[in-house]
This record gives C-alpha cells, sequence and structure tokens, in this order.
C-alpha cells in the first residue's frame, strides 16, 4: 500500500536510496513481528491509557472537602458568622459539631475529622470590647501535607473574616476601612492551581520513556538471544541502518501514544497545547530520540531480555518518577541529588513540555535543555559504541 | 587454472592469552566446495567469523573475492552469503516476509527481487506455501530455506557453518544436492562439518584441531598421505575385548570401534594378520572371522592425526 509507492520512491537514488530500502527492510519487518506479539502490543498501547487514568484521577493534590468538627462553646450570631464564612467554600465539610471535649478526642482519634476548631465561650464580648480572641484550631497533622494546607485556609478564612469584621466596626465609627497594602495573586498558565493540569505534561513523557526504552532495548536484545543478529552483521548492513530501521516503528507507535494521550488528556481533564503544536511534535521527536539511546545502550549492556527488561524499566520507570521533577520539585531537593537528577532526559523534556503545553512560548525558553538532550544523546551513543566494541571483540 | 576465491595468510586470533586460530593458511578456488573439519572448540566457527569480516584478527589477513579482511572488511560482506550453526531466520515471520525482510537488507527490488523469491521458493520447495510461519516448517526444509536466503543476493562466496547439524540423513542428502549446483554454478562454498562422510563430497579439504591446520587435501590425498600405517579390519566375536587386548600390544597403536568391527593402526608395518589371529585366537580365545588391511577412512586420518598433534590447553 503506502509503503509501496514510499519504497518505490526510495529505491530511485542510490545510495541514498540503498540506504533507505535497508533501513526499511528492517523497519517493515520488526512492525511484522510486533503485529505477532501480541503481549507486547498490549503493553504498549494499554499501559498508556491506564497511567494516564490511575494519575489523571486517583493522583490529586487538590485538597478539598476536608472532614471538620466544630465545637462552638458560645453559639451566638457572631460565631455563626464566622462558621459559616468557612463553610461556605468547597475545603472545609462539616460533619458534626460537638458539645464537649471528650468528643474532640474521639473525632480527632478515630479520624472521623481531620480538623476540631473549638470557638470560646466570650468570642463575642472579647471581640465587641475590641480585644484579642484565640480561636482554636486541632488540625490532625499525621499527613503534614494537608495539615500545611487546612492551617492556611484558616488562616485566608479567618483574615477574611476580620477584615470584614474591621470594616463593620469602622462603619459603625463613621470611618472607612483602609487598606495599605491589597495582595491579588494571580496565578497564570493554571489559575485553578489544577493538579491535573500540572501532572499532564509530566505523564506524557514518561508514558514516552517507558515505551520507547523498553521496546528498543528488548527488540536488540531478542536478535541477540535468538542468534539472528549473526545474519545481520554479515550482511553489508551498517550500525546505523539496523539502529535506524529498529527503532523507527517504535518512534511512530510512540508519537502515536504520544498523540492519544494529548487527546485523552484534553478530554478528561480538559487540558490543552498553549503553545505550538508543531514545536511540541519537533521537541516530542528529539526527546524520543535521546529516549531510544538509552534503549541502544541498555540492549548493549544486556544479554537476555529478562536483564534487558528489568533494567529497561528500573532506569526508565523509576527517575522519571522521582527526579524529574515529574511531582518533587527538583530546586527543593539537596545539591548532590540536583546533579544526580540529569541522568534522566526526562528532567529536560518535561521542561520543555511544561514551556509548550502551559505556558505557551516559543524556543527562546527552552534551547538549552534541547542542547542538554543532544548532549545526553551523544554520551549515551558514544559509551555505547565502546562497550559493544569491547563485548564483540571477547567471542 | 582457477583463480583463487578465498587466500588465507597466517591468520591468528588470540583472545587473551588464548589461541582460537594459529597461523593458519590456505587457499580455496572458484568454484570449489572446501570442507573444513574440526572438533567443537577447534577454531572452525572462528576462523569463518574473520573470513564474514565480523571479528577482527589479531595478525594476519586474508583475501575474500578479492578484499582483506583486515582493510576492508564491510567489501568483503557484500561479495559473500553465511549461514550461521543457529537458524538465522526468523521464526515468528512467514516464509515471505523472511525472504522479503533480507532481500531489503541486500537491496534486492523489482523485477530482480520477484526472480530470486521464486528462486528461493523453489530450492527450499516452498512455492505455494509463502504464507506459512517459518517456525512451523520441518527441520530439513527450514535449513534449505536458510540456505536459498543466504545466497539470495547471488554472492561469489558462501560460508556454511555446520548447515546440517540435527538434521535427517535424506534432507542432509537434498542439501548436499544444493551445495554441488551452487559450485557447479561457479559460486565457491566453504564448509564447516563434524559429519566426515560430507567431507567425502568436497574437493579439498583440511584439517584443524587446537587452532592448528593439521592436514590439508582432498579425500583421497588425505587417506593416503597421512597414515603410512597399516591399518586392519578386524570382525570378531567379542569386540570389546578383542580391543582392550590389541590395545596392550606396543606394535598397535590407535584402535576405534566401528559397529561390529574394530579398526586398529600398526605401529609395526611388519605385522600381519597372523599375528592379530594370534593374540586374538590362540592366546585369549576370541573367534576371529575376518581380517582385512584397509584404506583408511577419513576417520581414521583425523583420529590419527588428533591424536598425534598437542593438544591445547582450555583457557
Amino acid at each position: 500500500m503506502i509503503r509501496k509507492i514510499f519504497s518505490k520512491a526510495v529505491s530511485f537514488s542510490s545510495p541514498l536510496g540503498r540506504m533507505g530500502g535497508a533501513v526499511l527492510a528492517i523497519a517493515k519487518k520488526e512492525f511484522r513481528q510486533l503485529k505477532r506479539d501480541k503481549r507486547l502490543m498490549f503493553v504498549i498501547f494499554f499501559f498508556p491509557v491506564m497511567l494516564l487514568v490511575m494519575f489523571g484521577y486517583a493522583v490529586n493534590f487538590d485538597v478539598k472537602h476536608v472532614k471538620i468538627a466544630i465545637y462552638d462553646q458560645e453559639k451566638s450570631s457572631l460565631s455563626r458568622d464566622y462558621i459559616n464564612s468557612l463553610l461556605h467554600s468547597e475545603y472545609f465539610d462539616l460533619v458534626d459539631m460537638i458539645s464537649s471535649e471528650k468528643e474532640i478526642n474521639k473525632y480527632l482519634d478515630e479520624k472521623l475529622v481531620q480538623c476540631v476548631i473549638v470557638i470560646p465561650i466570650d468570642l463575642s464580648e472579647k471581640l465587641h470590647s475590641n480585644r484579642e480572641v484565640k480561636i482554636q484550631y486541632l488540625i490532625d497533622g499525621v499527613d503534614g501535607n494537608t495539615a500545611n494546607i487546612i492551617s492556611n485556609y484558616a488562616n485566608l478564612a479567618t483574615l477574611t473574616f476580620n477584615q470584614k469584621f474591621t470594616g463593620e466596626i469602622l462603619a459603625v465609627k463613621g470611618m472607612k476601612q483602609y487598606e495599605p497594602i491589597k495582595l491579588d495573586p494571580q496565578f497564570w498558565f493554571n489559575p485553578e492551581l489544577k493538579t491535573s493540569k500540572f501532572l499532564v505534561p509530566g505523564l506524557i513523557a514518561m508514558i514516552l520513556i517507558v515505551t520507547a526504552v523498553i521496546s528498543v532495548a528488548l527488540s536488540l536484545v531478542r536478535e541477540k538471544e535468538r542468534g539472528t543478529i549473526e545474519q545481520i552483521n554479515v550482511s553489508p548492513l551498517s550500525s546505523l541502518e539496523l539502529i535506524l530501521g529498529k527503532t523507527l516503528p517504535f518512534v511512530l507507535i510512540a508519537l502515536i501514544n504520544a498523540g492519544f494521550i494529548l487527546i485523552a488528556s484534553y478530554f478528561l481533564f480538559g487540558s490543552e497545547v498553549r503553545g505550538s503544536l508543531l514545536l511540541l511534535f519537533l521537541t516530542t521527536l528529539i526527546f524520543l530520540i535521546a529516549s531510544t539511546s538509552l534503549g541502544i545502550f541498555i540492549s548493549v549492556v544486556s544479554d537476555t531480555q529478562q536483564v534487558a527488561f528489568t533494567l529497561a524499566t528500573f532506569i526508565s520507570l523509576l527517575p522519571s518518577l522521582i527526579l524529574s521533577g515529574f511531582i518533587f520539585p527538583i530546586d527543593s531537593m539537596p545539591y548532590l541529588v540536583q546533579i544526580i537528577t540529569n541522568v534522566t532526559p526526562v528532567k529536560f523534556f518535561l521542561k520543555i513540555l511544561r514551556a509548550i503545553m502551559l505556558r505557551g512560548v516559543g524556543i527562546e525558553a527552552f534551547w538549552d535543555q534541547l542542547i542538554y538532550l543532544g548532549i545526553f544523546t551523544t554520551v549515551l551513543i558514544v559509551l555505547g559504541t565502546i562497550i559493544y566494541k569491547k563485548k564483540s571483540q571477547i567471542v | 587454472m582457477k583463480m583463487n576465491s578465498i587466500k588465507v595468510n597466517n591468520l591468528t586470533k588470540r583472545f587473551g592469552s588464548f589461541t582460537a586460530v594459529d597461523n593458519v593458511s590456505f587457499s580455496v578456488k572458484q568454484g570449489e566446495i572446501f570442507g573444513f573439519l574440526g572438533a567443537n572448540g577447534a577454531g572452525k566457527s572462528t576462523t569463518i567469523r574473520m573470513l564474514t569480516g565480523i571479528l577482527e584478527p589479531t595478525s594476519g589477513d586474508a583475501l575474500v573475492g578479492g578484499f582483506s579482511i583486515m582493510k576492508e572488511p564491510d567489501k568483503v560482506k557484500t561479495q559473500i552469503g553465511y549461514m550461521s550453526q543457529k537458524f538465522s531466520l526468523y521464526n515468528d515471520l512467514t516464509v515471505e516476509e523472511n525472504i522479503r525482510f533480507f532481500a531489503g537488507v541486500y537491496g534486492l527490488t523489482g523485477k530482480k527481487y520477484e526472480e530470486r523469491k521464486k528462486w528461493v521458493l523453489k530450492v527450499a520447495n516452498l512455492e505455494g506455501k509463502e504464507k506459512l510461519l517459518t517456525g512451523s516448517l520441518p527441520g530439513g526444509i527450514k535449513q534449505r530455506l536458510a540456505l536459498g536466503t543466504a545466497v539470495i543476493h547471488e554472492p561469489k562466496i558462501v560460508f556454511l557453518d555446520e548447515p546440517t547439524s540435527g538434521v535427517d540423513p535424506v534432507s542432509r542428502r537434498n542439501f548436499w544436492d544444493l551445495i554441488h549446483d551452487l559450485s557447479a554454478e561457479g559460486t565457491t562454498v566453504l564448509v564447516t562439518t563434524h559429519y566426515l562422510d560430507e567431507a567425502e563430497f568436497c574437493n579439498d579439504i583440511i584439517l584443524i584441531n587446537a587452532g592448528r591446520l593439521i592436514a590439508q587435501g582432498n579425500a583421497l590425498e588425505l587417506k593416503t598421505t597421512y597414515i603410512k600405517n597399516t591399518i586392519l579390519e578386524i570382525e570378531s566375536d567379542r569386540v570389546v575385548d578383542s580391543m582392550s587386548i590389541l590395545e596392550k600390544e606396543d606394535w598397535v597403536g590407535e584402535t576405534s570401534i566401528f559397529g561390529n568391527y574394530i579398526h586398529i593402526i600398526l605401529n609395526d608395518n611388519t605385522k600381519t594378520e597372523a599375528n592379530v589371529r594370534d593374540i586374538l585366537t590362540n592366546k585369549n580365545s576370541i573367534i576371529v572371522h575376518r581380517v582385512d588391511k584397509i584404506v583408511p577412512t577419513l576417520e581414521d586420518v583425523f583420529i590419527h592425526l588428533i591424536e598425534k598433534s598437542p593438544s591445547q590447553t582450555l583457557p
């Protein structure tokens, strides 16, 4: 079909045609073998979708609907005002109004709520006589992250209430409230601070690298294991043609996967690509070349498919998750660890992806990351070639 | 005089302190069937891997199809075909897909491709069966298919590394018919084999042991030049006993059992049938049916030469 036309066109100009023909021959063979390998097909196409759904929906750093209980010792209209100002957002969910100290322990220990708010009995009295009053927030600190966020909400809510209250008092005295500095934070690129928007680029990068590295590593090692590589070695096929031909199908599949993920995340999470799609495509291609070089390196040092698979999964999955800046910000890591993060190309690609997808900027913002990707690829290919030559001289 | 297709000069390969191929020299004429005999680990496969340009020699050189394996291994690869010991086709591809792949690797397209594809299918007896999965084919047919694809690009020289190991005798004979056809068309064929009966089919043979070339010549030359001693074939009642008794005599050299017969190589050519009967029947009451002087078989030559040559310690 299309291949026939392409290969006819390619055969017209040799030696490029000859090279192209050889590369195509290998690529076609890989495709045919892949089609028959149902297990690999399943992994390549199902794994990304599964990851996407899992991360997109299950992993969520937004803290909403925190369960709270309130012990209102005063039960005045002022205390009810305060309580309402807390509850009218989706951040707090009132589970119960409690009425004794004993119940505080019960609700926290049994984790019926994550926070108990205690409003003192002299709230109105103190406030109306211009005195400071303390409201107690008892927060379950086991989940430190959430606890932090809860206390932030509490601060914010109380601040807002304070402002309103002060305003009312001043109004009674005939004065207008004066706010020296008014904070108006605007969150660029992700105004609602939605976690899913933040996660999608990382997801794409992770899925791409895992697919590319595993499939390339396995396909090369399989030839070694079965001995078919010898027949290729005695042919005039050069290493470049072999590698190009072997990686072409997988790069194609990875690109298609990337496309699917983009479309899926648009429908599932509403994430859009702010920047240029062409730039996205080109930088993804460069990233895939870097991932492929990692796969080739693994195939050179592995002698069996089992070793290759284990190495490939380990090297592509873990660093992408932990070291690349996908979830944990690199800048918060100790300096030594920051240096180690350069071991995964996902780190560089993520910066590029976030720049294009979330910020919509052009190449000026990330050209240095492209250079790092280039260095990464070169180092791996050079190392791989050296080790390959050494190994083939042993037996 | 036919041209030299392969000329090997002092080829040596060392892996660390282990010498796999030791100063081997020989030449093969265009269109010859050249046999490469030797035990496992003798250096046959290593030599072939050097001649096909995939292993760099430690020293020495060879001209294969006119190109030096040291200086121009890539050009060598365009002149040769190779069939390895391990099955080199893809079991998870169909016959047709395998043929198409190797054709693509060697740059065969269009009419040439169709022509060669038909030839390979005919050679392997698989016309009309292109869509079969290669892994499902019987062994003998697989080997023929492998040979066909190995020469799909009509190379001048073909290296076959133990191509018939594990194949039944009928298929083996068919395979050798193919080799003869190739040779008749002018292709040089270099075959390594364990099977000494196959060596008889070759125009020229070399024997390799522990990396060294220990004999060269055609089958007849080998049988008549290398063993000057008398060889006797003995048919007797208690074969194993006969052998152990004769072994103890100092005028008897190597002994070997061939089914119901024993072959003994004499150290002393003055001894005769009478001496044998004397030892076996008169002194040990073994009935001897027949004692004949024979021309040595290649196996006799082989064993004799190997036991004579110094053995190599393993690395």
